[in-house]
């Protein structure tokens, strides 16, 4: 079995563990940096990105986070995940900074525009249940990014080799594609390493 | 495509587990907020210790305050309406807040009805000191719910007594037989069907953050040991005797709520927190907790 981390500073930690459970994976909530070195893939929550970044830097995470994008481990950021791993953001300064995207916060607008759509994500499913909190959206993708899902012509799902990331939350569904997509990335990671 | 459902208002609640949401009264002390990690800012005209020795009647704040504060920060933010004021929270709403507190804080607007908060868009986190109370907010409508404990006052033994309440009634219901749930029901003055949903989920269907007399960062993690979701801080940090160290020991101490050395070095010289009441020398209506209904 895969052990796969949740970021575990702030935000949905436990929805994205009982995901994780649900397709076979062990999920495990980061709290402390020493932890990152039991897992063998990471998933950065959705919560709110500038909370997140203040105690990454308190605690001294931002390294090694980098270096565990370093060692090729795969990374799924969900919402404000998304904006830890891209690396540029619209208007502000990147944090961790490794996907090869350029992402516009709180793009849909406030709460109230906050929405839900169904969604085709490609190699996931048809008509996928995301819910978009004061939503992001990638802006820009380089040119090794595949697109995996639009929604009103934005960019909304996208991976880069090791790395997955969404603008919603499919934590706060019943839905476990995405992440069981997630957790085979994982494995093949995994698989490679012993190659 | 639909806004306002029940999953994208109560979605918002749960991006805020974890953290700290904070009073702030105007722009700076949400800059100061935001950089020291709140999740969220809840902008007021006044703090819950401001209102208490002001008196008279508190309203909703002037939305020159809300407007300066939701273009000071990007994290969101929340405002307050008197229960059962339906135009300060549809104004809140056409203002493009976040998030409105249905708030015992506020001077009652109605003593009789709370708001029938499904018909907003916009979410709504309301107070409860037991599971009734939290059912019946829940019932109304509100994404999320908070401790009422006793704003204002720096002494966190409402709080704690409330979210111990309530989290004993859950456990109490989840325990129960759906024969049993009916008479319950009827006991704490609870819809039938949210009890159900509650047993079925083993918990509350919507987080219950602590409020009303977090002072320390030991109070936050206290809280968060309790039960909480996560911790609202009114007068605790802009009171203190420095707001930016505080803010920053409480997020800290909320997210490590179980690392006592930790929180031992963060509660070191942080000065002097707000100065506390002692809840019994409260007289009954000077207790904001008894509103609501």
């Amino acid at each position: 079995m895969v052990k796969v981390g949740v970021l575990a500073l702030q935000g949905a930690v436990r929805e994205h563990i009982r995901s994780l459970e649900e397709c076979g994976a062990e999920g495990i909530a980061i709290k402390k940096v020493e932890q990152l070195r039991e897992v063998d893939g990471l998933i950065l929550p959705g919560g709110e990105s500038t909370a997140m970044r203040r105690l990454i830097d308190k605690y001294g995470f931002m390294e090694a986070l980098k270096e565990f994008a370093a060692e090729g481990k795969p990374m799924f950021g969900t919402c404000a995940g998304l904006i830890l791993l891209a690396k540029n953001l619209v208007g502000h300064k990147p944090h961790i900074g490794v996907m090869d995207i350029t992402v516009e916060r709180n793009s849909f607008g406030r709460q109230v525009d906050s929405f839900e759509a169904d969604l085709a994500i490609k190699d996931v499913a048809d008509n996928f249940p995301a819910v978009f909190i004061r939503a992001p959206h990638v802006v820009e993708a380089g040119a090794e990014v595949e697109i995996l899902s639009k929604h009103n012509d934005r960019i909304v799902a996208a991976r880069e080799g090791q790395f997955l990331g969404c603008s919603f939350h499919p934590e706060l569904t019943d839905r476990h594609d995405i992440t069981a997509y997630f957790v085979e990335m994982v494995k093949e990671a995994k698989a490679k390493q012993f190659v | 495509m639909k806004t306002g459902t029940d999953r994208v208002k109560r979605g918002m609640a749960e991006m805020q587990k974890g953290g700290v949401i904070m009073d702030v009264v105007n722009a700076e002390q949400a800059r100061i907020a935001e950089d020291a990690g709140a999740v969220a800012v809840m902008a007021l005209e006044r703090v819950p210790s401001d209102i208490r020795a002001a008196g008279g009647v508190a309203r909703m704040a002037d939305p020159r305050i809300i407007e300066e504060v939701l273009n000071a920060v990007s994290i969101p933010v929340m405002a307050k309406a008197r229960i059962g004021h339906i135009v300060e929270a549809r104004v809140l709403e056409a203002m493009g807040v976040d998030y409105i507190d249905e708030s015992e804080v506020l001077t009652p607007a109605d003593e009789e009805y709370h708001l029938y908060k499904s018909d907003f868009t916009v979410p709504f986190v309301c107070g409860c000191r037991d599971l009734g109370e939290a059912a019946r907010r829940i019932g109304e409508g509100a994404s999320m719910l908070r401790t009422k404990g006793e704003p204002g006052t720096g002494n966190i033994v409402e709080a704690v007594r409330h979210m111990r309440k309530v989290n004993g009634q859950v456990r109490k219901v989840v325990g129960m037989n759906e024969d049993e749930l009916m008479t319950e029901a009827k006991l704490l003055g609870a819809p039938f069907e949210l009890l159900l949903e509650i047993k079925r989920l083993g918990r509350l269907p919507v987080v219950n953050f602590a409020a009303g007399g977090v002072a320390t960062p030991a109070d936050a993690a206290l809280m968060m040991q309790l039960g909480a979701d996560g911790v609202f801080v009114g007068s605790g940090i802009f009171k203190s005797e420095n707001p930016a160290k505080f803010a920053r020991a409480i997020v800290e101490a909320t997210t490590h709520y179980q690392d006592y050395k930790l929180i031992a070095e963060l509660s070191k010289e942080l000065g002097a927190p707000m100065k506390g009441i002692e809840i019994s020398s409260l007289s009954p209506e000077n207790r904001m907790q008894e509103r609501g209904w």
